[in-house]
C-alpha cells in the first residue's frame, strides 16, 4: 500500500502526538499538584498563646472559613455591627486584616499553600493588606 | 375486579393509604428542613461574639466645619494628609488619576452661585475644605446598581467595595464630586509603596471610593481622623441629639451647606470665618 505525501503526514502526526502528550511529559517529575500541602501554625504570635483554639474547631474552620469571613464582612460593612469575638477570654476583631491575620501572620504559609493546592484565588488580598511575612 | 385483565397485578395500596403515606412524608420532609436549618445554625457555636463597648453612635452623624479656624495652608493640608495616611488613599501626580477623599476647593467652586466680585478677596481664593457630604438623600445611593454605595442607619453613606463594579453611575450623580475612581492600581502609587497603614485596606484597581466618616474608628469609639488632627476647626456629632455639641454650635452660629437647592440634605456645615 502506498500512502500520498507518507513523509509529510508521518511528521504531523508525530508533532501532533507530542502536543497533545506535552502535559503529560512536560509535568513529568513535578509532582505539584499531588504533594499534600503543609500548613504551617507555629508563628510566634500562635506559640504565645497558651490555648490555642481557634474560633471553632480545625476541621470546621477548614471547611466553613470562607463562609465565616463573608459573614463578618456583611456584619461589618453592610450593618456595622462592630462586635468582638471572644476566643478563651481574649477579644479580637471582627475582621481577616485585624482579626485571623494578627495569630495567622504566615499568609505564605497558611492561606496561600493551601489555596494553591486546591486553584483557589480568592480576591481578599488586592485589597486587604497581608502582614510581613517573617523570614524564619 | 371484573374490568382488571386476568393476570394483572393488583395496586397493592388503597388511595386512602396512599394519601396518608403522603401527608405524613410532606410533614416529615418540612420537619426535618426546620430541624437541619436549626443545625445549620448553631454550626458555629463555639465562637462567642461581645458588642464593643464606647463605639460611637448616632442616628444623623454630621459634620461642622469652622473655615474661621483653617486660616493657613499647613492646618488644611494636617487635616487632609492625616485622613489620606490613615486610608491608604493612593496619591498619583497626574490629576486624571488623582484619588481623594478630603481636599479643597475655591470658594466658588465650594458654594457655586454664591460669589459675587465685592466679596474679601482673601475668602475668593482662599482653600475650602470639602469632603462627602454624607447626604440624608444620597443620589450615588440611588444610582448604585449594585447597592455597594448605601445609606447606614448612622447616617453615613458607606461604600462596600467589596460590592462595587466600577460602573462610574455614583460619580455622575454626586453633585460635589466627592467620588473618585481607581483608574490604576492603588499599589502602584509611591506613597503606599513607602507607607501604608496596616490596619486598614487598600482599594484595587477598578473601583470607586470615598470618605466613609470614618466608620472603623467611630467603631472604637474615636473621632474621625480629620476632626482629630483638626484642632477643633472641625466639630463631629449626632445631630439627631439636641444636646450634643455639634447641635449647640449650629444653634448658636449661621451655617452654610453646599448646593442645598439640590435636595440632598448634605450632612456637612460650613461656618465662615
Amino acid at each position: 500500500m502506498k500512502i500520498y505525501n507518507g513523509g509529510k503526514i508521518l511528521v504531523g502526526l508525530i508533532i501532533f502526538g507530542a502536543l497533545v502528550a506535552s502535559p503529560f511529559y512536560l509535568n513529568m517529575g513535578k509532582d505539584r499538584a499531588t504533594e499534600k500541602p503543609d500548613i504551617k501554625i507555629d508563628t510566634p504570635e500562635i506559640l504565645k498563646l497558651k490555648n490555642k483554639q481557634c474560633i471553632e474547631p480545625k476541621e470546621l474552620m477548614r471547611a466553613t472559613h470562607m463562609k465565616i469571613l463573608d459573614t463578618w464582612r456583611d456584619s461589618i460593612v453592610r450593618n456595622g455591627e462592630s462586635d468582638l469575638i471572644l476566643i478563651s477570654g481574649r477579644k479580637y476583631d471582627k475582621s481577616l486584616q485585624n482579626g485571623c491575620m494578627k495569630c495567622h501572620s504566615n499568609k505564605e504559609d497558611f492561606c496561600d499553600k493551601c489555596h494553591g493546592y486546591l486553584d483557589v484565588k480568592p480576591t481578599c488580598w488586592e485589597c486587604h493588606i497581608a502582614p510581613k511575612e517573617k523570614k524564619s | 375486579m371484573s374490568y382488571r385483565a386476568k393476570g394483572e397485578e393488583v395496586m397493592s395500596m388503597s388511595r386512602r393509604n396512599f394519601l396518608k403515606l403522603a401527608g405524613v412524608s410532606a410533614i416529615a420532609g418540612i420537619g426535618g428542613a426546620a430541624i437541619a436549618g436549626e443545625v445549620q445554625k448553631s454550626v458555629l457555636e463555639t465562637t462567642q461574639i461581645t458588642p464593643k463597648a464606647g463605639a460611637l453612635t448616632g442616628k444623623r452623624l454630621a459634620m461642622v466645619i469652622d473655615m474661621g479656624k483653617l486660616k493657613s495652608v499647613e492646618d488644611i493640608n494636617r487635616v487632609t494628609d492625616a485622613c489620606h495616611r490613615i486610608h491608604n488613599v493612593p496619591h498619583f501626580d497626574d490629576p486624571k488619576h488623582e484619588v481623594k477623599w478630603i481636599w479643597t476647593e475655591t470658594f466658588g467652586h465650594t458654594f457655586p452661585g454664591q460669589e459675587h466680585k465685592f466679596m474679601p478677596e482673601d475668602m475668593k481664593h482662599e482653600p475650602f475644605l470639602v469632603l462627602c457630604n454624607h447626604c440624608e438623600y444620597p443620589a450615588c445611593v440611588r444610582v448604585c446598581p449594585t447597592k455597594a454605595m448605601f445609606k447606614r442607619k448612622d447616617g453615613i453613606v458607606m461604600h462596600d467595595p467589596h460590592r462595587c463594579i466600577g460602573c462610574k453611575y455614583c460619580m455622575a450623580a454626586c453633585p460635589y464630586g466627592a467620588i473618585s475612581y481607581n483608574l490604576k492600581d492603588p499599589r502602584l502609587a509611591k506613597n503606599l509603596q513607602e507607607y501604608m497603614n496596616p490596619e486598614f485596606p487598600t482599594r484595587a484597581i477598578g473601583v470607586v471610593e470615598k470618605c466613609m466618616f470614618c466608620f472603623e474608628r467611630l467603631a472604637k469609639g474615636l473621632k474621625p481622623a480629620c476632626v482629630e488632627a483638626s484642632n477643633g476647626a472641625l466639630v463631629f456629632g449626632n445631630v439627631d441629639d439636641p444636646a450634643s455639641e455639634i447641635r449647640k454650635l449650629l444653634a448658636s452660629k449661621y451655617t452654610i451647606r453646599r448646593k442645598p437647592e439640590l435636595g440632598e440634605e448634605p450632612n456637612i456645615y460650613y461656618i465662615l470665618g
